[in-house]
């Protein structure tokens, strides 16, 4: 495992400030000089540092804003219009802000694929990995409770659906959406507790990725041959290559979020959240932001009960829904031991690597079907997608890992010469 | 009693949405206009952003708000001082209390906010048959496509179908929602009477009004699309600094070197 190297700064002042808080080993250690990197790694590594860049937009602009805007239901969509027309530069700072969240899914989503076509997930970076899942979940948690504070149309009615889901669990269903709401319904509590908690959230996203890295240093990163390293001849220090690596992959990346900010900020957005909030109109349609969508379609492919129809349910068909859409991210967490297969990597796994390309191409279809009113064919194709999705982890991981015949890794990162698998 | 009923209400509503029991029609597409404003460099065209205020004040303005135009924001579409001095002069806002507690009402500013033609929603639904007649700050950006949409609604009146039930009050507009709108069809020939001279046809009339609602709703619409290109240049420029330093400082890596030699 990785050893800890101390800095030994010469500014006298800084090396007075490192014997009694050694601060700069530790940067020096998890992303500096002193951090042994494998030398082989691709521009899907890039997207870790991303998202955390991402994190740091996010919070700055979120202050800025929180400056500005107040979270009363009668107030809070005209201190909105307020920020957009008369806070200075206030219009940046919230296109920023909302397709930031956006920007922010879109590498933590990269990121997390990356994780899974490469084995990340494997001995021995279980906890790395599980940190990663905690830190998707109160990220949905944080953009969700961000998107109710325009308290436009989509923020009011997205909230209700969304905090109704909990009424389905049996006996403190009903308590528990009292709890989220402060009330009997959604209303000015309720925008109170999440602007409190979308304050909060991003700070314990902060803590959980401190983790993150701590635990990345433990175990070192990983490479996308998915072999260990041999010698220190397969490690380059991180600074100063993959400090430039991922300044280069940053440019690239704010250059197409930038495009967004600037020529198309509410694309990504729904245009009903510029109606105020109302709670005696319903929308005609209510969509949650696109980076949610394969999770709806999951909840409303599931509208059977569980047990046998007519004679007895064990779980009725709102409560397995909500189940299985919480499960589908809760089984990333089972991952290292599903995937028993003790080849990392999916370039050596030929029939992995086609079980995961149509994860990815599932992924996005039941992304469309989220987005789809539920008529026609749309459930039933919402019902294969949700089984291919559970049955890529819980039948096909497991089974592909006993049965796969899987290619000879190389004999190292320095030395990729094939040796015969073991 | 009442916290079952909401629950209930709250519950009914959560399994409409999330079931999607709501086939309405969405309207038919909207034409599509090549407006001054859209594309990267798009800009207002400040002559006919005027006439459509214009357009606004005279006709739009008796049922429709506009709640977050200020009459200073019209500077930005190329009025004066004196001129928008004299706009706000034109309406009555209410003022301070006077020496015997009573409300008073005064000529509005250039700060205050274009006043609303109706009291409160209940004055403006029992004006308008029930219907209540949208704020027009943000309509633009509140409708898929908003500028065509708006465009395509103010000129897309028609005869209703000879099979198509209108409703009582109701107009026939493909456009809208159902195909079928409260609001009568607002803009007649020469409904106004352009002070630069241009011809006050309807197609007209709607593409000023578009362009002005399209600026009071996107107020910052030319400032970020010059900011834009300026960031794009320097984002690609330090990218491509970014790309060469990167290829420089790799060089070694590439070559094989260890860098753990001792």
């Amino acid at each position: 495992m990785a050893e800890w190297k101390a800095a030994k700064p010469e500014n006298k002042v800084l090396g007075w400030v490192e014997e009694r808080l050694p601060i700069l080993s530790l940067v020096n250690n998890v992303v500096g000089p002193d951090t042994p990197t494998p030398r082989n790694l691709n521009y899907w590594w890039n997207f870790g540092s991303l998202a955390g860049l991402m994190l740091v937009i996010q919070i700055i602009s979120g202050v800025v804003l929180a400056m500005h805007y107040a979270a009363t239901t009668g107030v809070a969509f005209d201190s909105v219009e307020r920020i957009m027309r008369d806070v200075n530069y206030g219009w940046l700072i919230r296109y920023m802000h909302a397709n930031g969240a956006s920007f922010f899914f879109i590498a933590v989503y990269i990121h997390i694929f990356r994780g899974l076509y490469f084995g990340s997930y494997k001995a021995p970076r279980e906890v790395l990995w599980m940190l990663g899942v905690v830190i998707f979940l109160l990220m949905m948690a944080t953009a969700f409770m961000g998107y109710v504070l325009p308290w436009g149309q989509m923020s009011f009615w997205g909230a209700t659906v969304i905090t109704n889901l909990f009424s389905a669990i049996p006996m403190v269903g009903e308590s528990i959406v009292q709890l989220l709401w402060g009330g009997f319904s959604v209303d000015n509590p309720t925008l109170n507790r999440f602007f409190s908690l979308h304050y909060l959230l991003p700070f314990v996203i902060a803590g959980v990725v401190i983790l993150h890295l701590w635990a990345k240093k433990i175990s070192d990163s990983g490479n996308p041959l998915g072999i260990d390293v041999k010698s220190s001849a397969d490690q380059i220090p991180f600074h100063p290559f993959y400090t430039v690596k991922d300044a280069f992959g940053a440019g690239v990346f704010f250059f197409v979020f930038a495009m967004f900010i600037f020529y198309m900020p509410n694309a990504l957005g729904h245009p009903d959240n510029y109606i105020p909030a109302d709670p005696l109109v319903t929308p005609p349609s209510i969509v949650p932001e696109w980076y949610f969508l394969p999770y709806y379609a999951i909840l409303r492919s599931i509208d059977f009960p569980l047990g046998i129809p007519g004679v007895f349910e064990l779980v009725d068909a709102k409560l397995l829904g909500v189940l299985a859409m919480f499960a589908s991210i809760l089984v990333w967490l089972l991952l290292p031991w599903l995937d028993t297969s003790k080849v990392r990597s999916g370039n050596f796994r030929p029939l992995f690597k086609w079980f995961f390309a149509f994860l990815v191409v599932d992924m996005f279809i039941l992304t469309w079907l989220g987005a789809q009113k539920p008529e026609g064919n749309i459930p039933l194709y919402g019902k294969i997608a949700t089984a291919y999705y559970f049955a890529y982890f819980l039948v096909i991981l497991p089974v592909l890992s006993r049965k796969e015949t899987t290619l000879p890794l190389p004999e190292s990162i320095s030395n990729p010469v094939l040796k015969p698998a073991e | 009693m009442k916290l079952v009923k909401n629950i209930a209400i709250a519950l009914t509503l959560g399994t409409v949405a999330l079931t999607g029991a709501n086939a309405a029609d969405a309207g038919k597409h909207p034409l599509q206009i090549d407006w001054s404003f859209s594309g990267p460099l798009g800009k207002f065209d400040q002559a006919s952003a005027q006439r459509g205020w214009q357009v606004y004040k005279q006709v739009c303005s008796s049922c429709h708000g506009l709640k977050y135009f200020r009459f200073r924001n019209l500077a930005d579409i190329g009025y004066g001082e004196d001129m928008i001095k004299a706009f706000a002069a034109e309406y009555e806002v209410p003022g301070d209390v006077d020496d015997f507690g009573d409300p008073t009402v005064r000529p509005a500013e250039p700060k205050d906010a274009f006043p609303s033609p109706f009291p409160n929603e209940n004055a403006a639904r029992a004006s308008n048959g029930g219907a209540l007649p949208p704020d027009l700050s943000l309509i633009n950006k509140a409708r898929h496509d908003g500028a065509n949409y708006v465009y395509s609604l103010l000129v897309g009146y028609d005869d209703a179908p000879a099979d198509f039930e209108l409703g009582a009050g109701m107009n026939y507009n493909p456009y809208f929602k159902g195909s079928q709108i409260a609001m009568a069809e607002p803009l007649f020939e020469g409904a106004v009477d352009y002070e630069d001279g241009t011809p006050a046809t309807q197609e007209q009339m709607a593409k000023d009004v578009v362009q002005f609602l399209m600026y009071v709703a996107e107020p910052s619409l030319e400032k970020r699309h010059q900011m834009g290109i300026k960031v794009l240049i320097f984002l690609a420029l330090l990218t491509i600094l970014l790309y060469i330093s990167m290829k420089v400082i790799w060089k070694p890596v590439k070559e094989g070197k260890n860098f753990y030699d001792e």
